[in-house]
């Protein structure tokens, strides 16, 4: 049962990551490989500002997710002037030098990483592995709802134009800068979110565990599920966080198993499981005689 | 004077496309720009919306030098352009497309009324709001391109080759709708085009464009009569 509940514990938490990742790749189409930089960001934060400055999870939260979105604008201005393939490097590149100042510094504890992060507390109550997995819980149905909200904002229909046609989306008064921008600032601002919940989580945190095979993780997650569709990520974090333990004998072939994966998605289902011509949408379709169609109706 | 381009050049990594071109469109004109593949229509449009930096020259629309803005703010003062092959939004619905017309907007222009209004125009558009923009055919999409740029309201809409690809039954449709938009609505209409005829009889002056210099210009009636136009770009 314990066993159960930590599983679902780190799915729920790779799934707000892979949302947030979503809200970059799948809805402004910013290909990004460095999510996992993020991730370790609000981590690190929340980490730090609860041993080192004495705050309480709840203190420190507010503090985190201002981190998240400050350095993930700071990155974001300079990555995004790039596109493609030049934005999938510099994206790799942020993950590396993140992991890099993380694993280097005294002050994050250098290859020691930083222990004794407390519990999560609510009204006074420590959180148990059962509660904590609530709390997780409570924050992926925010995500998600906070995602389908953005799907139906302006800026949420911008960064559509802009990942459809950048040039014929400027024509109409879209600044393409702003909504890419915007896009990555969320989605840093769910993976640390996800950084800091996994901080309180495992107790103690290093830099191995936001490298770049994380990243790619995630990424998987978002491309297997189906990018752009509001439950595609969660469906990939699913799926991704089920199969290694149903698996475990090939635990050493997993970054394999992943990019195999990966590989066979864009060739065969690109859209995803979630997609729009999917086999699983198509069945879905033959079973309710529904028929959904526009970025709002995901 | 709504727009005014003077001594306009532009050049791709180095190779020029536009000489020192000089064009002005007053409020509630229908221009037209016409001439051979490669000419530099589209650079031109390509320039006034801000696509393509210029060389050097200045652009200035209602009385302001817009010349080294942004695309998205030269659009917030009311350029719209109707791109080559419409370039709709594919994955989202007719309606969405149109909305994305109105994005920053949306106080400013009684959307409902302007709706209404489109909806007259291109009936088409309203039957298949809800259906993907991917789903129409290719003169469908140039409406939905159209009505996307007129939505707002725009000061001048640029129209870039809206000709190509589509029926000659539908090139007579479209030709007749812009003049439309142009008479009925006072909306002043920049139109770039291969098709010299079409575009000349609705036009109220024009100018043709030869590898990047304007060669001749003046009141389309004038041109169509003009024994240079008629061989080199009527084909009689």
């Amino acid at each position: 049962m314990d066993y159960l509940v930590n599983v679902a514990i780190v799915i729920s938490i790779q799934a707000i990551a892979a949302c947030g990742l979503n809200v970059i790749v799948g809805y402004a189409g910013q290909i990004s490989l460095g999510h996992a930089a993020f991730f370790g960001i609000g981590a690190y934060a929340s980490a730090m500002l609860t041993t080192k400055a004495g705050l309480t999870f709840w203190g420190a939260l507010p503090l985190v997710l201002l981190i998240a979105a400050i350095l993930g604008f700071l990155l974001g201005l300079p990555s995004l002037r790039v596109k493609e393939d030049f934005l999938a490097i510099t994206t790799i590149g942020i993950n590396f030098i993140v992991e890099a100042v993380f694993l280097y510094t005294p002050f994050f504890g250098k290859a020691l990483g930083i222990g004794g992060i407390p519990r999560i507390y609510v009204f006074g109550q420590r959180l148990n592995n059962q509660m904590l997995l609530g709390l997780c819980l409570f924050f992926l149905a925010l995500t998600l709802l906070i995602c389908w909200r953005f799907t139906r904002t302006w800026a949420g229909l911008s960064c559509f134009a802009v990942r459809e046609n950048e040039t014929a989306a400027s024509s109409m008064g879209i600044s393409p800068v702003r909504a890419k921008l915007s896009a990555f600032v969320i989605g840093t601002v769910f993976a640390g979110l996800a950084g800091a919940l996994y901080a309180h989580y495992v107790r103690f945190i290093s830099a191995g565990d936001f490298g770049f095979p994380v990243s790619i993780s995630m990424m998987s997650m978002v491309v297997l599920g189906g990018m752009g569709t509001l439950w595609g990520p969660l469906l990939g974090a699913v799926i991704l966080g089920i199969l290694p333990e149903v698996f475990r004998p090939l635990i050493d072939y997993r970054m394999f198993l992943y990019s195999l994966l990966l590989l066979l998605m864009i060739r065969f289902q690109p859209g995803g499981l979630l997609g729009e011509h999917s086999f699983v949408r198509t069945a879905f379709r033959g079973l309710t005689g529904k028929e959904k169609g526009g970025v709002a109706g995901v | 004077m709504l727009l005014d381009v003077s001594d306009l050049s532009v050049a791709y990594k180095g190779v020029s496309a536009l000489h020192s071109v000089s064009l002005q469109v007053q409020e509630g004109e229908l221009v037209s720009v016409i001439g051979a593949n490669g000419a530099g229509k589209t650079t031109l449009l390509k320039a006034i919306v801000g696509w393509e930096p210029a060389a050097s020259g200045a652009i200035s629309f209602a009385g302001d030098e817009v010349t080294r803005m942004r695309t998205h703010l030269r659009a917030r003062r009311g350029i719209r352009i109707v791109p080559e092959r419409a370039r709709v939004f594919t994955h989202m619905t007719v309606y969405e497309n149109l909305m994305m017309g109105v994005y920053g907007l949306q106080n400013e222009v009684q959307v409902g009324e302007r709706l209404d209004r489109l909806y007259d125009l291109f009936p088409i558009l309203k039957e298949r709001g809800s259906q993907l923009a991917s789903t129409l055919s290719g003169g469908e999409q140039q409406q939905l391109s159209i009505a996307r740029a007129c939505i707002s309201k725009p000061k001048l809409l640029l129209v870039d080759e809206v000709s190509m690809g589509l029926m000659p039954r539908l090139v007579d449709q479209v030709f007749e709708l812009l003049q439309t938009l142009n008479r009925e609505e006072g909306l002043t209409i920049l139109l770039v085009e291969q098709n010299a005829l079409a575009s000349l009889k609705i036009s109220h002056r024009a100018y043709v464009l030869e590898t990047g210099d304007i060669v001749l210009d003046g009141d389309a009636k004038e041109l169509l009569a003009d024994p240079r136009v008629r061989e080199a770009y009527l084909g009689v």
